[in-house]
C-alpha cells in the first residue's frame, strides 16, 4: 500500500496561501525577497516538502524570479524539494550521541526500512536522516520522529519503533 | 558629500565618502585584482580576490565593498596578501577544467589572466571536481556549468540590468550551480537570449551556439550560393577582435573579408534597416493619422520582442509589425533577389553576421520563414566571424576595402546608426518627417541629439511643425520596464524605442570580448563604438532611408507601396504571448 500524507492542500488552501503571501508582502514592502522564507515554511508545513508547482506559484505571487525562489529553497537544508515520508526519522550523530552508539542505531534504521540516509521508503511512510545535535545530549543517543523525541535508543529497539509507527499509520489510513 | 583621504600603498587618495577602497585605489593607479566585481552590478563580495589589509582591522577586507574612511591606511600587496590571493585563485582552478588550450575563451579569459597575474605557474593539487551536463539545446546560448566559478556576474546582469531573472544560484557550497529555475534548458525559460551573460562571464560558462561549421560546409558546397549580410554594429566593433583600439569602423574590410572566405554575394543589413524605416515609418505615420494604437514600440530587437512576449503580453499590440532588418533582408534575398537572379531560393544559404546572440533565436522563429524556407539560414556573432577570419588566415586589418554588392547592399546613413541606441528613432524621424510633410528635414537638422547618448532612459518632445511628438528611447531591459511602468500608469508617448542590450546593438551579446584592460558593458567602450557609427552616418551623402535608390527601385519593381499587400506579406510579422517556466506575474495592463 502507499501511504498518503494527510495533506491540507485544497482550493481553499491555495487561497489562504495567497492571503498569507499578500500579508508577508505587505510586511516586507521594502524588500519583498524577505517574504520568501516565511512563505516557503508555510508551503512545506502543508506538503512536507516544496513541490515545483508551489515554487512557481510563490514566485508569481511574490513577483520574484522563479530562479531566485529555487535558489533559496535549495540553499537551506530545512527545506526539501523532494517528498518526505509521513515519518521523518532523524538520528542524532552529534558527539554525545555518537560516542554512545548512535551510528549503530542509524544503521539499524536504514537496514530495517532499506534506505540510505536522506532517502524515503517507496511506500511514502519513512524518511531517514542523520541529524547533528538535537539539543538533548543528556538522553543520548537521541532519535526524533517528526516532533517526538525518543531517548536512549538502542539498535534492539528499532524494529519495535518501526512496527509501532507502521501500525499507527495503518490505523490512521483505515 | 564630504571627501575622505586615505593612504593606499603609501599613496594618498582623496575620494568622496562612500567610495570603496577598490574605487579609491583605481583613482591613484592601483588596480587591485578582482573577479566577481563589476562596476555596473551590485557588490557580491564572493570571490575574495580583492582582499587588502587595512591597518587596525582584525581581518583582511574585500576592497570591492569596504568603504574608504578618513585616515585609513591600506596595503594591497604585502607578502601575506599576495600569497593569499594566489591561494584563492588556485582553489578556483582546483575545481575548473584544465582545458585552456581547447577552450573558446582561451586568451580572453579573466580567470586565465588572473592565474597568470597572481603567479600560479604550476598546479599542486588535483581536487574533487564538479561535473554537470552542458545545456546546448537552445539556438542561441550554451550553458556549461563545468566552467563556472560562481562569481555570480551572469545572475546579476540577468536580474539587475535586464530584469529577466532567468538565472539563480541553486544549492549550497561545493554543489552550488548557476542555472535557470528547476534546471530547465535555457530555451524553455524566460531567457531572452540577449547574451549579456556571455559578455560578463569571466570564463566560458556561457557561450553562443557555434554556427561556423555550418557556414564552412555551405561555402564548400558547390550547389549552395552563400549570400551574406552584416549588422551595422559588427563594423563598429570587429577591429577590437583584431587588437585595434575601439571606435574605428571597418566596413569595406568586412565586405572584402567575406569575399575572401568564399561568400558569393555580399550584402548589408543596413539596406534592410532602410527598408525597415520605410515600413515602420509609414506604420508610425499611419498610426499618428488614425490616432493609434500608440505609442508605436520598435520591434527590431529580438531580445526585446521575446521579453515583451514573455513579460508584457498585453503590450504586444503596440509593437511595430515590421520585421527586423535581418529578417527583412533574408526575405528579400530569398524572394526579390532570387527571382531577379533566376536562382532557386532553396539553393541560397542566407548568412547573417550579427552583434547579437538572440538573432540566432530570431532566425528559427517559424513565422519569419518565407515560402517554407528560413529567411536567414545561419547567424554568426561578431566573435564567431572574427574567429573564422583567423582560421582562414585573413589579415583583416590590412585588407583593401571593397564595396558591397547591389542591390541589397546599398544603404544610407539612417541605416548605419541602427546599431546605436536611439539610432532607429533618429532614422525613423528623418523619414517620418518626410512622409508627414512631403519635404525633407534641413541637412543641419538631421541629427537628433536628444535621442543620442547612453543615458538609460531618454525622453524628448519634438515639435514637428506644430505637432508635439513624444518619444522615449531606452536600452537595457530594466530601463524598458521603467518607461513601460510610466506608460501603464497613463504616460503618453507616440514612439518608444527599446533595445535590449546596454548601448543598443553596439553592446550586443555577440560582440568581441572586452580586452585585457577593458570591462564588459563599459560606457566609454559603448560610446566609442556608437561614435564610429555616427561618424559613418555623418560622412554619408545620403542620410535618409527614403532616398536610398535601391530601396526606391525595390518598391517600384517588386513591393509596390510601403504597407502594401506584398510588403505586408513579406516584411511584417506577428507576436504571441509566451509562458515559459518562471514568468513574473504582473502582466502589464493598458
Amino acid at each position: 500500500m502507499r501511504y498518503q500524507r494527510k495533506t491540507l492542500e485544497s482550493p481553499e488552501w491555495w487561497q489562504s496561501l495567497d492571503a498569507y503571501i499578500a500579508e508577508q508582502k505587505e510586511r516586507n514592502r521594502d524588500h519583498v525577497q524577505s517574504a520568501l522564507i516565511p512563505v516557503l515554511h508555510h508551503v512545506q508545513d502543508t506538503f512536507g516538502y516544496i513541490p515545483v508547482k508551489a515554487i512557481n506559484h510563490v514566485a508569481q505571487q511574490l513577483g520574484v524570479p522563479t530562479a531566485f525562489v529555487c535558489g533559496v529553497a535549495s540553499f537551506y537544508s530545512y527545506f526539501s524539494l523532494t517528498p518526505k515520508g509521513i515519518y521523518t526519522i532523524s538520528v542524532c550523530l552529534g558527539t554525545a550521541c555518537y560516542v554512545r552508539g548512535s551510528q549503530a542505531v542509524l544503521d539499524e534504521f536504514c537496514r530495517q526500512i532499506n534506505c540510505r540516509p536522506g532517502e524515503s521508503t517507496p511506500d511514502g511512510l519513512f524518511t531517514v536522516h542523520e541529524a547533528r545535535c538535537l539539543g538533548a545530549c543528556g538522553q543520548a543517543p537521541v532519535v526524533m520522529v517528526n516532533d517526538v523525541v525518543y531517548a536512549r535508543v538502542t539498535p534492539e529497539q528499532v524494529p519495535d519503533i518501526i512496527a509501532q509507527l507502521t501500525a499507527e499509520a495503518q490505523a490512521e489510513s483505515a | 558629500m564630504s571627501d575622505v583621504t586615505l593612504t593606499i600603498d603609501g599613496v594618498s587618495a582623496t575620494v568622496p565618502r562612500g567610495t570603496t577602497i577598490m574605487q579609491a585605489a583605481d583613482t591613484v593607479g592601483i588596480r587591485i585584482p578582482r573577479l566577481c566585481y563589476h562596476p555596473r552590478l551590485s557588490i557580491e563580495g564572493a570571490c575574495r580576490v580583492c582582499v587588502v589589509e587595512v591597518e587596525g582591522a582584525r581581518n583582511l577586507v574585500a576592497s570591492c565593498h569596504y568603504p574608504a574612511e578618513d585616515g585609513m591606511v591600506v596595503r594591497t600587496h604585502t607578502p601575506e596578501i599576495l600569497q593569499l590571493r594566489r591561494d584563492i585563485v588556485e582553489l578556483l582552478l582546483d575545481n575548473h577544467p584544465e582545458d585552456c588550450n581547447t577552450c573558446e575563451r582561451d586568451g580572453n579569459c579573466e580567470l586565465q589572466r588572473l592565474a597568470y597575474a597572481t603567479g600560479i605557474r604550476e598546479r599542486l593539487f588535483a581536487g574533487e571536481r564538479k561535473h554537470y551536463e552542458k545545456d546546448n539545446l537552445g539556438p542561441a546560448i550554451i550553458r556549461d556549468p563545468d566552467k563556472c566559478i560562481l562569481c555570480g556576474r551572469c545572475v546579476r546582469v540577468c536580474g539587475e540590468i535586464q530584469e529577466v531573472g532567468c538565472l539563480g544560484q541553486v544549492n549550497r557550497g561545493f554543489k552550488t550551480v548557476v542555472m535557470p529555475a528547476h534546471d530547465a534548458p535555457m530555451v524553455e525559460t524566460v531567457c531572452t537570449g540577449c547574451g549579456q551573460c556571455v559578455n560578463v562571464c569571466p570564463t566560458a560558462a556561457f557561450l553562443e551556439k557555434d554556427a561556423t561549421a555550418d557556414l564552412m560546409k555551405a561555402i564548400e558546397d558547390p550547389e549552395m550560393i552563400v549570400v551574406s549580410q552584416m549588422a551595422p554594429s559588427v563594423r563598429a566593433a570587429i577591429g577590437e577582435a583584431f587588437g585595434e583600439a575601439p571606435g574605428k569602423a571597418y566596413e569595406g574590410e568586412i565586405y572584402a573579408a567575406m569575399r575572401r572566405i568564399g561568400v558569393d554575394y555580399v550584402f548589408d543589413t543596413q539596406f534592410s534597416a532602410d527598408l525597415t524605416i520605410m515600413e515602420e515609418g509609414a506604420e508610425f505615420v499611419k498610426k499618428l493619422a488614425e490616432g493609434g494604437p500608440l505609442p508605436n514600440i520598435t520591434s527590431c530587437c529580438p531580445t526585446w520582442v521575446k521579453y515583451c512576449e514573455t513579460f508584457h503580453p498585453n503590450l504586444l499590440h503596440l509593437l511595430s509589425t515590421a520585421k527586423s532588418p535581418m529578417s527583412m533582408q533574408g526575405a528579400m534575398v530569398k524572394t526579390y533577389w532570387a527571382e531577379k537572379m533566376g536562382i532557386d531560393p532553396s539553393r541560397i544559404f542566407s548568412l547573417a553576421v550579427m552583434c547579437c546572440t538572440c538573432k540566432k533565436f530570431e532566425a528559427t522563429r517559424p513565422e519569419l520563414f518565407v515560402n517554407g524556407l528560413p529567411a536567414v539560414d545561419r547567424v554568426l556573432t561578431t566573435r564567431e566571424f572574427a574567429w573564422l577570419l583567423r582560421n582562414y588566415g585573413i589579415d583583416f586589418t590590412h585588407l583593401q576595402p571593397e564595396e558591397a554588392d547591389n542591390p541589397l547592399g546599398e544603404s544610407t546613413g539612417a541605416g548605419v546608426i541602427f546599431g546605436a541606441t536611439g539610432g532607429v528613432t533618429e532614422a525613423a524621424l528623418r523619414t517620418a518627417y518626410y512622409l508627414l510633410f512631403q519635404k525633407d528635414l534641413p541637412a543641419d537638422a538631421l541629427n537628433f541629439e536628444q535621442v543620442r547618448g547612453l543615458k538609460g532612459v531618454r525622453e524628448a518632445t519634438l515639435d514637428f511643425e506644430g505637432t508635439a511628438v513624444r518619444l522615449a528611447v531606452v536600452h537595457g531591459l530594466s530601463n524598458a520596464n521603467e518607461v513601460l511602468d510610466r506608460l501603464i500608469a497613463g504616460g503618453e508617448y507616440h514612439w518608444i524605442e527599446v533595445m535590449g542590450c546596454p548601448g543598443g546593438c553596439v553592446g550586443g551579446g555577440g560582440q568581441p570580448y572586452a580586452g585585457a584592460n577593458a570591462v564588459p558593458l563599459d560606457e566609454c567602450l559603448l560610446a566609442q563604438r556608437a561614435s564610429a557609427l555616427y561618424n559613418l552616418d555623418a560622412a554619408r551623402e545620403i542620410r535618409c532611408s527614403h532616398h536610398n535608390p535601391s530601396i526606391q527601385r525595390l518598391y517600384q519593381e517588386y513591393l509596390g507601396d510601403p504597407l502594401g499587400h506584398k510588403a505586408h506579406e513579406l516584411l511584417h510579422t506577428y507576436y504571441y504571448p509566451r509562458v515559459p517556466m518562471g514568468v513574473r506575474p504582473q502582466e502589464a495592463q493598458v
